[in-house]
């Protein structure tokens, strides 16, 4: 007789007996499954094995046991630790929404000297009273954005086109960090702006404070300049000539650059990475038009649907992929976001994903006269006279009374996806996001039916390509992970 | 391989009355040197010895000793020897045993050989026995330990059985080798109360590490491996304890036939639900102790689960998890993973092969445990750098 025992001596659930963790599963393709738990880890099984798994009639012996059990969707006698480590995990993935609002965007202007036809607010107009945001309200909406509890606090400022009021840019940035002084959060500060304002007043000025630029940058000059008209037609000429400036003062990553997807850039994703990969872009984030504001009334928007919009995400994607392969270290954004949630206990806070909604709680903006919105689509769709998400003016209601408002806590409440029909059953809603004010934009309500929803459609499909992609592909899997890593 | 342990030695003129001393080396010169009450001279031919000193010498010096008050006479084997080691001897026995090499990036402190687990493959197999007098003489010999020792290791038995004395020992540490990074191999079960893991933490320690074993993410089978129910939960919360209070974990993770197969799970596991812990170590099994008499069920090929440990490190290392791979030959390892292969087998066990000798690698392969003799991979072959 050994003094070692078997493994038999050491199971507490030898009889086969285990309980589901709470888990969904949606089909990846004819034969699988993608199955996830309440934090997001997730395994692809065959139709069988979730049978089995659902029936309780999985075998300790069968392969996937260990890793089911390890992945935390199911547990036995033996061990009760998972539910510990579950707790854990929700509270990292939930930790931003005790952190509260950490964007506070401030549109200084609604001025701007483009005429974008896809542009959903700004004006062609000299008039600095009616369209600049002023310092009162800027000085009120500061109060307000240091009233959150982050730890964080990024000031972005948008417009129009924001470097039309750089002096109330100064006024606020100096204030801030005059109020900072106390307060002690790690502040931020980003200008988006599409540069061709640039001064070098405008780069001391961001290099002494520490400001950060975001930029457009849609692809090729031919692209660009017919997404983006301006006099003289130079907006690609000025934007890369501005990126250039930009880094020689604040450092090559003192500046971003964000494209957006027109019917014109269908069929040239390859250009715009190249374009990307041109300028000293390490990354790139594919981003379609938002069914919004000026954008819905010229058609623009219209003039691509989701699918055309996923084969050019795609054809992006797997073109990034074999950079990557080639030796050329390139990151797209939005998958990069996805995998953290799905690779890594984490959350990124991207406002679109998040589930309660991001808005008013992760990001809110405050317009150039003083009404607080949402979220930036959200004051677009008030620039087509839909008010809806106007939690008020910051000099008519309190910190408590704009963010503890019905305009703000309904939507959060009822689009919060555990409990939205279809998404409550989604094996990819750990991924995936509510977005109130997109789906009141084209459905009429917070909560929108996901069948007909084009937010549904395409993140879907984004999640079910990622997984499919790293499921055929382990080199691609180990890419991915490092993505998500970041 | 060096001896350090040996009952083949001469005292002459030692104090009685005691049952050990614990002595720290000086290297004699032409000139006397005055010694402190815990030194003896180590005795070279020439060297001066002063008025009422103890020495050590080798045999084949052990008459350039004679007129020396204290004489410790030791097989030549110990010629490696040398000033600032440290080292106990045994009065009645009589036996020496070396505590500490000062020129040795391996030093490291048996604490108990008492275990709460009982490992399948335990190089150290646990005795229970009452075994106090360890540490009573660590802590004799911590003070005479060079503060310039860049590393020393705590090991078991399980050290964390020791309680009270064992938080005193790392207070001691503390006290007087601030310097020295402290790395202690502890099953982590101890921690599972939330108050031990805070009174270790309150010691203070600048540079602690605890090195943990979870050897499966499936409990049944790490509790098998370690012949201890419950094993597996109390680790990990131990472990979730240290990482509340900010301590140092380390994860070591021994690979064999019984849990090689789901590596890459314990990969992710770690990764999912441990994601802070300082690093991790995938080690190769070392064929002796209770591994000899398990062999059977224990030993597979390193170059049968290579896809498995390739897969495992490459999920930790992509997450950014800092990580090793401790005791595997380079030419038995995908070498997409030689960068993480570090060379680990302590200096004293430490020996290669034949087909070594043409190998391109040589000076940074992890080489062979000496006791490993028995079990060979079947893939020991010359390798080029690329
Ligand atoms: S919106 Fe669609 S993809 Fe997202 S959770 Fe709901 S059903 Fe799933
Ligand atoms: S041949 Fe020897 S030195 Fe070379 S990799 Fe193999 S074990 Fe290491």
């Amino acid at each position: 007789m050994s003094k070692f025992q078997p493994l038999a001596a050491y199971d507490a659930a030898s009889d086969g007996q285990y309980q589901l963790l709470p888990l969904k599963f949606t089909a990846l393709d004819r034969n699988r499954y993608v199955v996830t738990n309440m934090v997001g880890e997730y395994a692809v099984l065959a139709r069988e094995t979730v049978h089995a798994l659902a029936r309780h009639t999985l075998r300790p012996s069968d392969p996937h046991y260990s890793e089911l059990k390890a992945k935390h969707f199911l547990r036995d006698a033996d061990s009760d630790v998972a539910v510990d480590l579950l707790a854990l995990k929700s509270c990292t993935r939930y930790q931003r929404l005790a952190d509260f609002t950490a964007l506070h965007i401030f549109v200084v202007s609604l001025r701007c000297e483009h005429s974008c036809p896809y542009c959903q607010v700004s004006r062609q107009s000299d008039d600095r009273l009616a369209f600049d945001m002023s310092k009162e309200t800027a000085t009120r909406a500061l109060e307000l954005a240091f009233r959150s509890p982050s730890p964080v606090l990024k000031i972005e400022f948008q417009g129009g086109e924001p470097l039309l009021n750089f002096p109330l840019i100064k006024f606020i940035v100096e204030k801030a960090l005059e109020k900072n002084h106390e307060i002690q959060r790690d502040l931020q500060f980003v200008i988006t702006t599409n540069l061709a304002l640039l001064t070098d007043e405008v780069l001391e000025f961001c290099k002494a404070h520490g400001v950060l630029l975001s930029t457009s940058l849609d692809g090729p000059a031919d692209l660009h300049n017919a997404n983006r008209p301006r006099p003289g037609r130079d907006s690609y000429e000025r934007a890369v000539a501005g990126i250039k400036r930009a880094r020689e003062v604040l450092g090559h990553d003192g500046v971003s650059a964000l494209m957006t997807t027109t019917r014109a850039s269908l069929g040239r994703v390859r250009n715009i990475v190249d374009e990307y990969i041109a300028q000293g872009f390490n990354n790139v984030f594919f981003r379609s038009l938002s069914p919004y504001g000026f954008a819905v009334k010229t058609k623009t928007y219209a003039a691509y649907d989701t699918s055309e919009w996923l084969n050019f995400y795609f054809e992006g994607l797997r073109y990034i992929i074999e950079l990557n392969k080639n030796g050329r270290p390139f990151v797209e954004s939005y998958a990069a976001m996805i995998l953290t949630k799905m690779l890594t206990p984490f959350d990124t806070g991207y406002v679109d994903l998040m589930s309660p909604a991001g808005v008013g709680i992760a990001a809110v903006v405050y317009n150039y006269d003083g009404d607080v919105y949402v979220s930036d689509e959200s004051r677009m769709l008030a620039e087509m006279g839909d008010k809806t998400f106007c939690m008020g003016n910051v000099h008519e209601r309190t910190y408590e009374e704009l963010f503890g408002s019905d305009t703000l806590l309904t939507p959060l409440e009822e689009s919060f996806a555990g409990s939205v029909p279809m998404c409550n059953d989604c094996a990819f809603e750990p991924y995936c996001g509510a977005d109130p004010v997109y789906h009141y934009a084209t459905q009429g309500d917070f909560v929108g039916r996901k069948p007909l929803s084009g937010f549904c459609e395409k993140n879907m499909a984004i999640f079910r390509g990622l997984i499919g992609m790293m499921e055929e592909d382990p080199e691609t899997k180990r890419l991915f992970r490092r993505w998500a890593a970041r | 391989m060096l001896t350090l342990n040996s009952r083949n030695v001469v005292l002459e003129g030692l104090a009685k009355g005691q049952r050990s001393m614990v002595l720290r080396l000086r290297q004699g010169g032409p000139e006397p040197l005055s010694l402190e009450q815990n030194e003896a001279l180590f005795m070279q031919s020439g060297a001066a010895v002063g008025p009422g000193q103890t020495v050590l010498a080798l045999e084949r010096n052990a008459n350039a000793a004679a007129h020396a008050s204290g004489r410790i006479i030791v097989p030549d084997e110990f010629d490696y020897l040398g000033d600032g080691d440290v080292l106990a001897v045994e009065l009645e026995r009589p036996a020496v045993r070396v505590l500490y090499r000062r020129n040795s990036r391996h030093n490291s402190f048996l604490l108990t050989e008492r275990c709460n687990h009982y490992c399948l493959m335990c190089s150290q197999p646990p005795k229970d026995i009452n075994d106090d007098w360890i540490v009573d003489e660590l802590f004799q010999a911590i003070p005479l330990i060079s503060p310039e020792t860049r590393s020393l290791g705590f090991t078991g038995g399980e050290p964390t059985l020791l309680g009270e004395r064992f938080l005193r020992l790392v207070s001691v540490m503390r006290e007087h080798l601030p310097a020295t990074a402290l790395h202690i191999l502890s099953n982590g079960r101890r921690f599972v109360d939330p108050q031990f893991a805070r009174a270790y933490a309150a010691i203070g320690h600048p540079d602690a590490m605890l090195g943990i074993p979870i050897y499966s993410a499936s409990s049944q089978t790490h509790d098998h491996i370690v012949q201890a129910d419950g094993a597996f939960d109390e680790t990990v919360r131990g472990i979730l304890n240290l990482k509340t209070c900010g301590q140092k974990v380390e994860i070591r993770v021994v690979v064999h036939q019984l849990n090689y197969a789901h590596l890459p799970v314990l990969a992710e596991f770690i990764t999912r639900n441990l994601t802070f812990v300082d690093h991790v170590a995938l080690m190769g099994l070392e064929m002796t102790g209770f591994a000899k008499a398990n062999m059977d069920a224990l030993w597979i090929d390193p170059v049968d689960y290579r896809q498995q440990l390739y897969e495992a490190a490459a999920v930790l290392q992509d997450f950014g998890l800092p990580t090793s791979i401790y005791n595997h030959q380079l030419c038995t390892i995908d070498r997409r993973i030689w960068p993480l292969a570090a060379k680990s087998i302590s200096d004293w066990k430490n020996e290669y092969r034949l087909e070594c000798l043409d190998c391109g690698v040589r000076e940074r392969c992890g080489g062979f445990f000496a006791t490993g003799r028995s079990r060979l991979s079947r893939h020991i072959r010359p390798m080029r750098e690329n």
